[in-house]
């Protein structure tokens, strides 16, 4: 037996580096390894070279330079004095925003959109599958540019807002479309409406609690609480009583038509609203996909078990259908997320300043540290991919059928 | 018993009844209008509402389809012919037809030579696609590349011809040394397509006149011909590479596993635009001094390496989906990991893997677009730049938007859709 299993030692033959399955696994690698290795030296001896030749050298100084442009729509103080660093900071809060806006709009169409897909109206149905195809086929970069020219060439100018006979007028004497953004009404924070704030943030607490102890009670006694209108109750009468009781310190900055422009209020520009609707439109198609796919997914038998334990409509689909549908839904759905920022991206197009615009582009062009900047950019795109997908993969070992 | 009954009863129906209609308003149209469109107010509502916008999108989308312009020759022209009705100008889709598909520098009297391309695409691409068509057909396939590379860049015939013979002298030299070792197969096929390459290339430019058309540069590409360019080179590139990568994920050796898991991971994580910066403004630092790649080149490698990851990841999934006892009879029979893969794990996992892979070709598709950033002049890039910032056309927005849009959702819905269809076709278990 120990003659067929036990290797004859000592009796190594070049040949079984190729031959012999347990160095075969060694002589790959190696050579893998060295192959990459010369990769890596020849790159970087050319770069080295390439850099030599153009007297450049790499260095991040230019982070701390003046920066030298104007950015139109930030978020934190900027001006064209501020350095390099800033306006990237500028660019990253930027992506930020019209990501989380999107990722919020997308949602609520997605959901609509794939709920409605589903739906016994026939019309709406067929009205929501014409949608998701439409959307999905045609490239997003293509929408951005639409829904940029929507805003910029069919919109009225700021002026005309002016005069009496004004060819177009403000919406609730609060919003105002124009093909330099939309004007919306600033909130304005007087004396106490910190603590207005924090009775809301505190409410919504209480809400949580509030669900956690109707379920526990039914659970452990059986009765059922109400939680339909208590949580809405919860949500505003306190938040109401210490506005009333503040004296109303929270007020709205109406924006005003002045001169050639509208002054007041908070101006969202054409490029954030185009990127925000083009990038919630065109991902709602993939999730309402998603979401369709999920509340198929989950067995007619699972609906009519429930059914025929009696539990309502309703509890039907928010005890058992929803629980099982989100497990199919959510992993999906947050690679989505992850698609809305990297394709924020393409702000670039229409100009709005998120990070690959400051950094990628003018800093870029403007410095010529192509190198760094393209390197600081992917390092960035990089840390969110993989934090979100580092939080994904909790996500599914939390929620993954436990089996055997 | 049946006499007293006879007796009792005094009418006793011996025939059944024709069956009757069911009431009106149980069948037919009305029954589905009630069932499908009207069964309560909520979804009456709904329906009233879903028609209120259909009649708004079509009550402004068709008067200006109908009412187009096809032949004026710029917009003050279209305008003045309008005069005010509602109506597009579309004159600017036929007078610039041809540099929407092709670009501004392509040769006016080569438009043929992309066009022949296309043609044959559908050609090479059918024995591919659809089983039943006739398997003669692949010579085409294997042909194609050669073929559409002669017709869309020009030059001499010699250099595509030297290509498909060295690609040709090196499959057959694979496919003898195959049975012995599937390494040994590759070696060889590689070393004798590089020595036939490298003994023709003395010969080919002494014959350069050879069948030559007029060489057309790459940057010369444009129109919705340079995305497909992309397209279709992209994807058929990435497609084997990606099979690759996603073997070398799968893979027991770790540090094929950890280059191929850094790759992938890297190339997933950062967004196209900042590949194609890369390939636009930093790599040519990494190449030799002096070299000089086209843009569409690098471009090319750039989206190939991004849709190859992706890639990658579905067949990943096709890969673990399929059942342990796979990989296990696969080995029980004695065959080597070459052998295993090729000829039981992939034709499975690929199978599975086919409605994402389409899904990714889509994307990669409509991802093409993208070139525009770079200033190069496809589909999109030529609305932005020439055609709506030349005083000719500026101002007209939807007609060459809508029309892009609508080149976009007929290739990417008919993939789509052919998708569907395979992922029916390929059903082998029952339900």
């Amino acid at each position: 037996m120990t003659t067929m299993s036990d290797p004859q030692r000592g009796s190594f033959r070049l040949s079984m580096l190729l031959n012999d399955t347990r160095y075969r696994s060694y002589t790959f690698q190696f050579i893998a390894l060295l192959l990459l290795i010369a990769l890596m030296a020849f790159l970087g001896i050319n770069l080295v070279r390439n850099l030599a030749e153009a007297g450049l050298n790499i260095s991040y100084d230019f982070l701390g330079v003046p920066a030298g442009y104007d950015i139109n729509q930030t978020l934190i103080d900027y001006n064209s004095q501020s350095s390099n660093l800033r306006a990237a900071v500028v660019g990253i809060i930027n992506t930020l925003l019209v990501a989380f806006l999107a990722c919020l709009t997308a949602t609520v169409i997605g959901v609509i959109a794939g709920v409605a897909r589903l739906s016994k109206n026939w019309l709406v149905s067929k009205l929501m599958s014409v949608y998701v195809e439409i959307f999905r086929n045609i490239p997003v970069l293509i929408w951005i540019l639409m829904i940029y020219t929507l805003m910029t060439a069919v919109l009225p100018a700021p002026n005309a807002f002016r005069g009496d006979n004004a060819t177009s007028s403000m919406v609730f004497d609060a919003f105002a479309f124009t093909n330099r953004g939309v004007y919306i009404p600033a909130p304005v924070w007087g004396p106490g409406s910190m603590l207005v704030v924090a009775t809301f943030i505190l409410s919504i607490a209480a809400i949580f609690f509030y669900r956690r102890y109707a379920v526990k009670l039914l659970f452990e006694t059986g009765r059922l609480l109400p939680t339909g209108w208590p949580t809405l109750a919860i949500l505003i009468v306190p938040t109401l009583l210490m506005f009333f009781i503040m004296g109303s310190p929270i007020g709205l900055e109406m924006p005003e038509l002045k001169g050639f422009n509208f002054k007041g209020g908070i101006q969202i520009g054409a490029p954030l609203i185009a990127l925000w609707l083009a990038l919630s439109v065109y991902t709602g198609a993939f999730i309402a996909e998603n979401v369709r796919a999920g509340i198929q997914a989950i067995s007619k038998g699972q609906t009519e078990a429930a059914s025929s334990l009696g539990l309502r409509p309703k509890r039907v689909m928010n005890l058992v259908v929803l629980p099982q549908a989100l497990r199919v839904i959510i992993p999906p759905l947050i690679s989505q997320y992850l698609n809305i920022t990297k394709n924020s991206s393409l702000a670039i197009a229409v100009g709005y300043a998120d990070i690959t615009a400051t950094l990628g582009g003018i800093t870029l062009n403007q410095t010529g540290r192509a190198i760094e900047c393209v390197l600081l950019l992917m390092l960035f795109y990089l840390t969110i991919s993989l934090s979100i997908s580092a939080i994904m993969n909790v996500y599914n070992n939390n929620v993954s059928l436990k089996e055997r | 018993m049946s006499d007293t009954h006879a007796h009792t009863v005094t009418y006793v129906r011996e025939t059944m009844l024709p069956q009757s209609a069911p009431p009106s308003t149980a069948q037919g149209p009305v029954k589905w209008l009630r069932e499908s469109l009207f069964s309560s107010i909520p979804y009456t509502i709904l329906t009233l509402a879903s028609l209120y916008v259909i009649y708004v999108v079509l009550a402004g989308f068709l008067p200006w389809l109908l009412g187009g312009v096809w032949n004026t020759s710029n917009i003050r022209e279209c305008r003045d012919v309008l005069d005010g009705a509602a109506g597009g100008c579309f004159s600017v889709l036929s007078e610039r037809w041809n540099q929407l598909l092709f670009g501004i520098a392509y040769p006016q009297d080569g438009y043929w030579r992309p066009t022949l391309a296309f043609v044959l695409l559908f050609v090479a691409i059918a024995p591919v696609l659809f089983s039943s068509a006739p398997r003669k057909l692949l010579v085409v396939t294997a042909v194609y590349p050669f073929v559409a590379f002669w017709l869309i860049w020009g030059g001499s015939l010699l250099v595509p011809l030297a290509a498909l013979v060295s690609v040709g002298v090196g499959y057959t030299v694979y496919s003898k040394l195959v049975k012995t070792s599937f390494a040994a197969g590759l070696a060889g096929g590689i070393v004798a397509a590089a020595v036939i390459w490298t003994i023709l290339g003395f010969i080919t430019p002494s014959l350069s006149g050879f069948l030559a058309l007029e060489e057309v540069v790459s940057r010369n590409m444009g129109g919705f011909m340079l995305n497909m360019i992309l397209g279709v080179i992209c994807v058929s590139l990435s497609l084997p590479l990606g099979i690759l990568l996603a073997l070398g994920r799968q893979s027991r050796l770790p540090i094929i596993k950890m280059i191929c898991v850094v790759f992938i991971e890297f190339i997933r994580g950062v967004p196209l635009i900042t590949l194609l910066f890369v390939a636009n403004v930093v790599l040519a630092y990494f190449l030799p001094p002096g070299t000089n790649f086209d843009l569409i080149l690098r471009v090319i490698i750039m989206i190939t390496m991004f849709a190859s990851a992706y890639i990658a990841e579905v067949i990943r999934g096709g890969l673990a989906a399929l059942p342990r006892g796979q990989y296990e009879g696969a080995e029980s029979l004695g065959l080597d990991y070459a052998q295993s893969m090729r000829l039981i794990i992939l034709p499975q996992a690929l199978k599975i893997s086919i409605p994402g892979i389409v899904n990714v070709a889509v994307g990669l598709f409509k991802d093409t677009t993208l070139v525009s950033i770079i200033s190069m002049f496809d589909l999109v890039g030529m609305i932005r730049g020439p055609i709506l910032a030349s005083t000719d056309w500026n101002g007209v927005y939807w007609e060459l938007w809508g029309f892009a849009a609508l080149l976009f959702f007929v290739v990417c819905y008919g993939i789509s859709q052919y998708s569907q269809w395979l992922e029916r076709q390929l059903q082998t278990d029952h339900h």
